[in-house]
């Protein structure tokens, strides 16, 4: 079936199956920063945003992005490594296969609040799990990140 | 893994009923979470999103939440943490993570009727109802009495009154379903309690609940019996998270701290 | 030092953190045949017929391999040297299943939807036997699990297979009886360890092609490239020159990946069509079709007098290997060598155990390779012993503990020369507040927190086993290539080498140049497990580089007509003493290039005699809800001897990451089966790791001591790390609550019923 979507901020036009998740469409385009780590919508290791939202895009359909914006981490380099190379100096990328759906996610909640706490760091992240580095380098490195003044 | 020949992004309910009714393996698309977990074959996924079902609406009587509302919209919208002590919000922020609670519709939640469903624990200890396309308005606790049909759920509406509540569950770890949940209210027509995870799907303690509207005052030993008496009225069972034996003994300490909470 | 003991950034972490594609997956071609598993849904059956016709005729179905088609050469997956101590008790499709999820076709197609479909068209008539599902009723069962004639065992290990005993050893020094016999007190408790999942984000991936030379090329998520080659020719019954193995970068192992566990299905389907394949474990898969944790029952006797002085330990472990024996000789010793040796004061010492076969998934490696269920025993046991001798659980210790110079009795009798846990125990004491907190104090009504502790030790390396090489060229540009067998599976073993190579050679880091392993380019190394690769291959990297640097001087003193004596190597160039005449090794190396001279290339070898033992003790401080059991984590502090830290950020890592695995352990991990034998936690939504909400703050410590055999001092740290939480946390949550709990994982409702 035809989609129109905005993929990092390019219109693409294609005609795929009804059944395919968003997930293996941007897998499918090149996008391979984006990962999977379940099959049951728990481990955060597809986020991906779409419009203004960070979602798991193993379950949404990509029928669904139809006429959406699609922001993977190719499209936003800079700050990935502006943030990722602080998660990379307390060693807290580790294998790095969780750190492209953490990072999408750090940059929406750096965009979502302010001045958080820890815990509200913690909440807001508690769907990225990691197995490497007991999450306390991440923490680091993203209380860090979220005090650097201005809009990311 | 699941298959689906045909999408369809309706531009009515109408639309919508009439394309569910045209074959047995149509289906209405919530947030499509686990989904890919099953291997259902579906012909056509109906998609509701451009119907205008994500809002979430106050008047007069009520809150209306319509279908298409995400958890985390319901965990973050200001009606939802202003009215009913909260305990909606409250209810769904533990659920996996943001990116889940984004994708996650309360319709979905609610038309699968989940035994683990911490929204469907929270709304049942309130007055609420759900509005069906094709069945109307029915209460949400005769709605989930009633074996599967096929319609459309439109919006959860919530009649608004001056109420105190709890939400409390126990989990194994933070993000985890719930081993069990107990949501307590108190409004002007009295307590509720509806506990839910027992594993099975949350339901109300009937005989408790009246057995405390009865009472003037509300004293230790008053909550004693009344715990009691869910623990009795209610079937509590096992499964890999906890022991029916177990829960039994979480039911009565979570209840009796609610209805501590509630009676001062 | 310039670039070892510091915070250095891994060499690959720019790539990482902007989403490259890097890993097995991102790399495979796209014209890949899509490979699945049809799996046994009996935990023990035999197979009567695979009808495959109807399956065969979905259009863009490659080929389907059933047991009929792979070659009969039986083998082990556990990732060892040859010989290997672990059984060779499969083939890559066996006429008989031996747990739900054991491999019975193999279905290759052009895509994903064709071979899902072909997968439910493959009619298989079983013979359905009795598994034996409770691992306590393995030996001597009704059932023999692996009745084949051909089954192998390369050397004696105790094996009596027709009675379910994978293997069977033990040893005693002094007399245990008369320890006990001597005592005043003498202890006895069971405790239970759970098989758990290491849960690498990755899960098993692989791709397999022929190349222009007709050979077998395997790029896969591997900790063991080398052994992939070896396992996998004899599995295909090809020779070993026909394969090569490529290591990409991994997303994360711990363990999982030292068996192979993908890597055959691909690999045949490649062989027999000619064609590149593919095959991605699904995370269900890789739940519960791979390797676990040995789940393990073991009974501590500790026997000691009045004041606390420790007479005797005696341990007997039975460890359920599961399905297959892939670890299983290998990972139940260290429930007592490396448990009972941090006790080496005590006169006598016993350990002996059964490791048996069961129709549940097969165990494996995993962090900390049996002595994590050891410690969470024995330190378990030392806490309950100073209950009963009314002694703080610290003294305890500090009156029994082993001390540098002593020869370790349950450790082959090695020498230990470096031992920081004295001062690991008084520093984390002081950060935890011990003396403050300890047992417990109350937060309100029904809230109580409690503090415990535990201390443990491992290895580095497995002593005159593991072999290590290194090469180092120097490049015509003046930096270096930095060649290793070692695989970095996201712990940063890449750059921590590269730093020790940076150090020897006095130059910065982004001289030297480090890749990932391929079989045909990097020099021989077992593996990145046994805690072996900073250790071990550290040290051969610092001796090619020594290797080279006499090389270095040699080739300057042709170059510049002065005695190689006369000569100083000063990292970007070669001096004469007076500092009159100097060559950069840009010019050295250009000219080196150029005729008749010695291309600058070293290496060297590395084994080591010894495996001297990192240590770390921990000490956890939970809040218990003492109505529901519920339970919090508050703090966790560890404090770690590894030798010189090398990467200091690295190893904090390593320590934070360890700890949480090891709260997942204690808390929450639990692989249970249903009666049938089908495993009921096989994803993360029915077996929970920690998410970052359940770990509370994990604080981290060195105590660096400097270990004489180890690059630079450094000993390993990778599985030390995982082993002191459960016993803490036990103890922790019994100076909350008064509940002992000795089965794993430590939950609410354990805590509760225990309690009534």
């Amino acid at each position: 079936m035809k989609i129109k979507v905005w993929v990092n901020g390019k219109l693409v036009q294609d005609d795929i199956a009804p059944d395919m998740t968003l997930f293996n469409y941007l897998r499918d385009k090149g996008y391979k920063s984006v990962k999977c780590g379940c099959d049951t919508s728990n481990c955060g290791l597809c986020t991906v945003w779409v419009e203004e939202k960070a979602v798991l895009s193993c379950s949404v359909l990509a029928m669904r992005v139809d006429g959406k914006h699609v922001t993977t981490l190719e499209g936003l380099q800079d700050e990935a490594e502006a943030f990722g190379m602080m998660l990379a100096s307390e060693g807290a990328e580790q294998c790095g296969y969780c750190s492209p759906g953490l990072i999408m996610n750090v940059l929406r909640m750096k965009r979502e609040l302010k001045n958080p706490t820890d815990e509200e760091i913690k909440a807001y992240l508690s769907g990225n799990l990691c197995r490497c580095t007991g999450y306390m380098g991440q923490l680091r490195a993203i209380k860090k990140y979220m005090s650097q003044n201005g809009e990311a | 893994m699941f298959t689906m020949t045909n999408y369809v992004t309706v531009g009515s309910l109408e639309e919508a009923y009439a394309l569910l009714g045209k074959n047995k393996s149509n289906k209405i698309l919530g947030g499509t979470l686990w989904m890919r977990m099953g291997s259902q074959t579906i012909h056509t996924g109906i998609d509701l999103s451009q119907l205008g079902l994500d809002q979430i609406v106050e008047n007069e009587e009520a809150i209306e939440i319509g279908a298409m509302c995400s958890l985390r919209m319901i965990e973050t919208h200001p009606l939802m943490n202003e009215y009913f002590s909260g305990i909606v919000a409250e209810s769904v922020k533990d659920i996996v993570g943001v990116q889940f609670r984004n994708c996650a519709t309360i319709g979905g939640s609610i038309y699968s009727r989940f035994g683990f469903s911490d929204i469907l624990t929270a709304l049942l200890a309130l007055d609420t109802y759900v509005e069906l396309y094709h069945g109307g308005i029915l209460s949400l606790e005769d709605f989930i009495k009633t074996s599967y049909e096929k319609d459309i759920l439109v919006k959860i509406i919530i009649k608004k009154e001056q109420i105190k509540g709890t939400y409390q569950t126990e989990r194994l770890s933070h993000t985890d379903f719930p081993v069990l949940a107990v949501a307590v209210t108190k409004g002007q027509k009295g307590y509720k309690i509806s506990v839910g995870a027992r594993p099975s799907k949350a339901a109300l303690a009937y005989e408790a609940m009246h057995y405390l509207n009865t009472r003037d005052e509300l004293g230790e030993e008053m909550i004693e019996s009344a715990v009691h008496k869910v623990i009795e009225e209610l079937n509590f069972g096992s499964n890999m998270r906890a022991s029916e034996t177990y829960r039994k003994h979480l039911a009565k300490v979570l209840i009796k701290r609610s209805l501590k909470t509630l009676s001062y | 030092m310039k670039t070892v003991h510091q915070p250095i950034i891994k060499l690959d972490a720019k790539a990482l953190v902007t989403g490259k594609p890097v890993y097995t997956e991102d790399l495979a071609p796209s014209d890949c045949l899509v490979v699945k598993l049809l799996r046994s849904p009996h935990a023990y059956a035999k197979i009567l017929e695979i009808k495959k016709d109807i399956a065969l005729k979905v259009p863009g179905i490659e080929c389907i391999l059933t047991y009929e088609d792979v070659p009969q050469q039986r083998f082990t997956m556990a990732g060892q040297s040859y010989p290997e101590p672990s059984p060779y008790d499969r083939l890559i499709l066996d006429k008989y299943v031996r747990y739900v999820g054991d491999p019975v076709a193999i279905v290759a197609g052009e895509n994903e939807k064709a071979v899902d479909r072909a997968l439910k068209l493959i009619k298989v008539q079983y013979e359905i036997l009795e598994p034996v599902l409770d691992f306590e009723q393995a030996i001597d069962h009704p059932s023999c699990i692996h009745p084949e004639e051909d089954y192998h065992v390369n050397f004696d290990i105790g094996n009596e297979v027709k009675r379910n005993i994978c293997c069977k050893e033990g040893f005693e020094v002094g007399d245990i009886n008369k320890a006990f016999s001597e005592s005043d007190v003498v202890l006895e408790r069971t405790y239970h360890t759970k098989a758990n999942n290491q849960a690498m984000m990755e899960t098993f991936k692989t791709y397999t092609y022929l190349d222009y030379n007709g050979r077998l090329n395997i790029v896969t998520a591997t900790q063991i490239p080398f052994h992939v080659r070896r396992i996998l020719a004899r599995a295909l019954d090809m020779p070993k020159s026909k394969v090569r193995v490529i290591k990409p970068r991994i997303g994360g192992g711990f363990g999982a990946k030292q068996t192979v566990v993908s890597e055959p299905y691909p690999a045949l389907v490649t062989l027999k069509t000619g064609k590149p394949a593919r095959l991605f474990f699904t995370r269900t898969e890789t739940f519960m079709a791979s390797t676990s944790r040995h789940e393990m029952k073991i009974t501590v006797k500790i026997g000691a007098d009045k004041e606390g002085h420790i007479k005797g330990i005696e341990m007997y472990t039975l460890s359920n290997t599961g399905a297959y024996g892939e670890h299983g000789p290998t990972t139940v010793g260290l429930s007592g060598h490396k448990t009972m040796s941090l006790y080496n004061k005590a006169e006598a010492l016993k350990f002996s155990c059964d490791v048996v076969y069961s129709n549940t998934m097969s165990a494996g490696a995993f962090r900390g390779y049996g002595a994590t269920q050891g410690t969470f025993a024995l330190e378990s046991a030392m806490n309950e012993l100073a209950v009963e001798l009314n002694m703080d659980p610290i003294a305890l210790r500090k009156l029994n503990m082993l001390e540098v110079g002593e020869s370790i009795k349950a450790y082959y009798g090695e020498i230990l020369q470096s031992c920081g846990l004295l001062e690991c125990l008084e520093t984390g004491k002081k950060m935890i507040e011990w003396d403050k907190k300890y047992p417990s104090y109350r937060v309100d009504d029904h809230k109580v927190r409690g503090v415990g502790m535990a201390m443990t030790m491992q290895g580095s390396g497995i002593s005159n086993i593991d072999i290590a090489s290194s090469q180092i060229r120097l490049n015509d540009d003046g930096f270096y290539t930095l060649l290793i067998g070692a695989a970095d599976m996201g712990t940063g073993c890449d750059t921590i080498l590269a730093q020790m190579a940076a150090e020897c050679l006095e130059c910065d880091l982004d001289k030297i140049v480090v890749n990932g392993v391929d079989t045909d380019q990097s020099p021989y190394d077992t593996g990145s497990y046994a805690s072996s690769t900073t250790y071990v291959t550290g040290m051969s990297v610092i001796k090619a580089c020594e290797e080279l640097k006499e090389k270095m001087l040699k080739e300057a003193a042709l170059q510049l007509g002065i005695a190689q004596e006369a000569l100083i190597f000063e990292g970007h160039q070669i001096s004469n003493e007076e500092g009159t005449v100097t060559i950069s090794l840009d010019t050295l190396a250009q000219n080196a290039v150029v005729g008749e001279h010695d291309c600058l290339i070293a290496q060297a070898s590395h084994s080591s005699p010894v495996s001297p033992p990192p240590f770390m003790v921990g000490f956890a401080e939970v809040e218990v809800d003492t109505e529901t059991g519920h339970t919090e984590m508050i703090d966790y502090v560890g404090v770690v001897d590894c030798g010189t830290v090398i990467n200091t950020s690295l190893a904090r890592i390593q320590a934070e990451g360890g700890i949480a695995q090891g709260i997942g352990m204690a808390l929450y991990e639990d692989i249970t089966y249903t009666a049938e034998g089908k495993m009921r936690n096989n994803t993360f939504m029915q077996h929970n790791i920690p998410t970052r909400l359940d770990v509370g703050n994990i604080s981290v410590a060195f105590e660096s001591t400097y270990e004489p055999t180890g690059p630079f001092g450094a000993k390993s740290i990778g599985e030390v790390v995982i082993n002191t939480p459960c016993p803490a946390i036990a103890h922790a949550i019994y100076n909350a609550t008064g509940v002992r709990v000795r089965e794993l994982p430590i939950t609410p409702e354990k805590i509760i019923l225990g309690g009534e």
